[in-house]
């Protein structure tokens, strides 16, 4: 038994990092933040072409096909330096496709999401939000999905109806997108409109996008536990450098507890994110609760992670210019996408108990 | 232990709801959301406190010679009590009327006391607190801003930091070192600073939230008055501390108002959302009714201890660490309530209340941070009242 990366995933992680620090640099991140739709096409088609956009797809459409340890310790990568715009949501839309739809329709559609020429996303929600498949009440394709990540910049909607799952253009006919304007600007969300909108019916039912949903959650946690890593590296170098009562307040014990427990909360949540991406490769019978685990472990570890980061910096934490808030909002952003810990402990009651 | 009011408290009570449901607008609270910019909303909280002080109800434990209504520490908790009830703005002269006026009517002489108390309570004049500096936020002594002596005046040097109000202020208390030579904690003074001094530079600094309600400060050749010193010259420690023990001890009073308006404002959401019935919500939010009951009751018994023996002790840094968790708990409760509607910020048709909860949750971080922060009010309990050996 070996719970690690192995080469090939190191080797994954080591040029997702060199990537991603490279072309996202902070500044370059809150630029995008501001932006209506923190979408830059450039630097979208950069990242296209290292092949990241088409991770989770296989080989066989012209994806990257990786393991999705692989692409866990990518997306850890694309958490840290906090990766704006449609990436989570396209990989989780693809993973919709490739999960659901037929052999025919994966061949029409998936080449050109792997190479980043067609964007997605996947719209669940409904006014009165649930993850549960079971609860997805809107008929195909008529009414009102919410928080839909990224979908002004895309081209499908992979949109889930109580009559099966339907791929419909982002600007087509009966289709009108409103933005839902949220704490986390790195991510725009959109209310998604539907007037007797035209749509390719990709599946009679929504029960295989289970599927992608757990890869999305998984992939949302690895960036999360990146975001977190950041949170931890930032705060360490601050403490070690800011100085009162004549030392480093990172001397102080209330500050190294401070650390230590984001430190505790960080590789927890590596090690519950890693499970969780290993499983659903594996196709293990604990696949779904390990990614619950993850997820609700998550929900409350990020929050902790993000607290502690901004009381050890004291005052400077709390403005602007220190880039935690950026971090903070994308973590709490976090605790609701993908099902609350509330829903995932309940899952992991009725599949784990 | 007698919690029965006297009959000249339930006197002063009723005298205050009658005068609250003559005076409170019941659709203040959407006339105010109306508002645009922070000026003009902090325009309207002023006119409500001129209102109060008109009334008779600004400073209930003050002196009468100065605007005051001369009545106990009790009666404040009862008007504390009553303006939550009654769901009535916050008086936005917070800084003036529980730092900057105990304060003074503790070390002020008679000239300062008649200069500045009526205008603190009547809101004509807002107040900011310049004690922290880029290099001295916990070790508050450390801080370097100077002023020396040019004949009748000091002259102030130097830069303070998350200054909240500053945009707002009239005046701040100002605590400079006057003796570079003396142990930290022995040369400093505490200055009474006019804002629109030649050599006040206001800029604002933004907070993690989006808005810029505190401020940097830098004061080059700022002349103050000797007159204006506040106290006496080197002792501005005690002085500073003085202050502090206010803020630690008093300031929950205020937020506990907002907190019990905007928990009654959740438990009413869960209801009309249908979350009411959910057995985890249910706990959560009875928990929560708990905690605050729990800081309720803690300051009534912080305020009945002060009213029999004065100033507020290092004992008060129990408020500040219980009010501060508490709305950080609570904030997060309410996002929890609220699902993924709670991130939605203001100007989306579907946000609740118009995003104030993502202004709140934000908000409520800097909490344990502003007033000394927990990790500073923990060492104050464990060696000033708790006796244990000093840890740094
Ligand atoms: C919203 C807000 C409003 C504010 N308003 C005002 C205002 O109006 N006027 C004003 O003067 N100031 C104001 N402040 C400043 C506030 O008082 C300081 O931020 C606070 O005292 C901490 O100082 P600092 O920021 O320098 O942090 P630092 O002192 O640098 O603290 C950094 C970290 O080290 C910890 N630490 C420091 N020393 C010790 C120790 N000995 N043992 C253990 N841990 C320690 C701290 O707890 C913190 O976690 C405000 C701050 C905020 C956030």
């Amino acid at each position: 038994m070996q719970f690690g990366l192995t080469d090939s995933q190191i080797l994954t992680r080591n040029s997702a990092r060199e990537f991603f620090s490279a072309e996202y640099p902070i500044a370059e991140v809150r630029r995008l933040c501001e932006t209506e739709t923190a979408h830059d096409i450039p630097l979208w088609r950069k990242t296209a072409e290292q092949g990241w956009c088409g991770m989770t797809i296989p080989e066989a459409y012209g994806g990257m096909g990786l393991d999705l340890v692989e692409v866990a310790a990518a997306m850890e990568e694309a958490g840290r330096t906090l990766v704006p715009g449609p990436l989570l949501a396209h990989l989780t839309a693809t993973a919709a496709i490739t999960a659901c739809a037929s052999e025919e329709h994966k061949q029409q559609l998936l080449p050109a999401l792997a190479t980043g020429d067609r964007i997605a996303t996947l719209a669940v929600l409904e006014p009165n939000p649930s993850w549960d498949l079971a609860a997805v009440a809107v008929p195909a394709c008529e009414g009102t999905k919410l928080f839909v990540m990224d979908a002004a910049v895309t081209d499908y909607i992979v949109t889930l109806t109580r009559d099966g799952v339907f791929l419909v253009d982002s600007r087509g006919d009966g289709v009108t997108l409103t933005p839902m304007p949220a704490l986390d600007t790195s991510r725009k969300l959109s209310a998604v409109n539907y007037r007797n909108a035209p749509g390719l019916q990709l599946a009679t039912d929504n029960s295989a996008v289970q599927r992608a949903l757990d890869i999305g959650t998984t992939l949302l946690c690895a960036e999360m536990t990146g975001a977190m890593q950041r949170m931890l590296d930032i705060t360490v170098s601050y403490v070690k450098t800011r100085k009162q009562f004549g030392k480093p307040v990172g001397a102080f014990q209330l500050v190294q507890a401070l650390c230590a427990d984001m430190l505790v909360a960080t590789e927890s949540a590596r090690s519950a994110t890693y499970f969780a991406a290993y499983a659903l490769e594996q196709n293990l019978p604990e696949a779904q609760s390990a990614v619950s685990v993850a997820k609700s472990y998550i929900a409350d570890a990020a929050r902790l992670t993000g607290n502690n980061a901004i009381q050890a910096h004291g005052g400077m934490g709390f403005t602007w210019e220190n880039d935690i808030h950026l971090y903070y909002r994308r973590a709490k952003a976090f605790e609701t996408a993908f099902g609350d810990a509330v829903f995932h402990r309940e899952r992991i009651a009725q599949l784990a108990l | 232990m007698d919690l029965n009011l006297s009959p000249s408290e339930l006197g002063f009570r009723d005298g205050l709801r009658q005068w609250l449901a003559d005076n409170l607008s019941p659709h203040w609270q959407a006339d105010f959301a109306k508002i645009e910019g922070k000026q003009a909303q902090f325009e309207y909280l002023r006119a409500w406190q001129r209102k109060v002080y008109d009334g008779g109800w600004a400073g209930i434990a003050w002196p009468k010679e100065f605007g005051g209504r001369g009545a106990s520490i009790i009666e404040q908790v009862i008007f504390t009590e009553e303006m939550a009830r009654a769901g009535a703005p916050n008086l936005p002269g917070v800084l003036g009327l529980q730092l900057v006026g105990p304060t003074t009517i503790t070390h002020g002489t008679e000239a300062q006391k008649e200069q500045f108390l009526r205008k603190i309570l009547s809101g004509e004049e807002i107040w900011c607190q310049g004690f922290s500096e880029p290099n001295a936020g916990s070790d508050l002594a450390a801080l370097r801003t100077t002023a020396t002596l040019d004949g009748d005046h000091f002259v102030v040097n130097g830069q303070k930091v998350w200054t909240s109000y500053g945009w707002a202020a009239d005046w701040c208390e100002l605590v400079v070192r006057t003796d570079p030579d003396a142990p930290k904690h022995k040369g400093l003074t505490v200055l009474l600073v006019d804002m629109k001094s030649p050599g006040v530079d206001v800029r604002p600094l933004r907070q993690m939230t989006g808005e810029t309600e505190f401020n940097e400060l830098f004061f080059t050749d700022v002349r103050v008055p000797v007159a204006n010193v506040l106290g006496k010259v080197n002792d501005g420690w005690n002085v500073a501390i003085g202050t502090l023990m206010h803020e630690r001890a008093t300031l929950g009073a205020g937020i506990q108002i907002v907190i019990r308006r905007s928990f009654e404002r959740i438990v009413e959401l869960a209801k009309s959302i249908g979350k009411f019935t959910d057995p985890i919500t249910r706990q959560k939010l009875a928990q929560c009714y708990a905690d605050i009951e729990v800081m309720r009751l803690n300051q009534m018994r912080a305020y009945s201890r002060m009213a029999n023996g004065g100033t507020p002790g290092p004992e008060g840094s129990i408020q500040k660490i219980f009010w501060s968790e508490l709305n950080q708990r609570f904030q997060q409760i309410a996002q929890e309530i609220m699902g993924p509607y709670g991130q939605l910020t203001k100007g989306s048709e579907y946000s609740i209340d118009d995003g104030i909860w993502t202004y709140n949750y934000l908000r409520a971080r800097g909490n344990t941070i502003e007033a000394g922060t927990s990790e500073i009010q923990r060492l104050i309990l464990g060696h000033f009242v708790l006796g244990l050996p000093k840890s740094y």
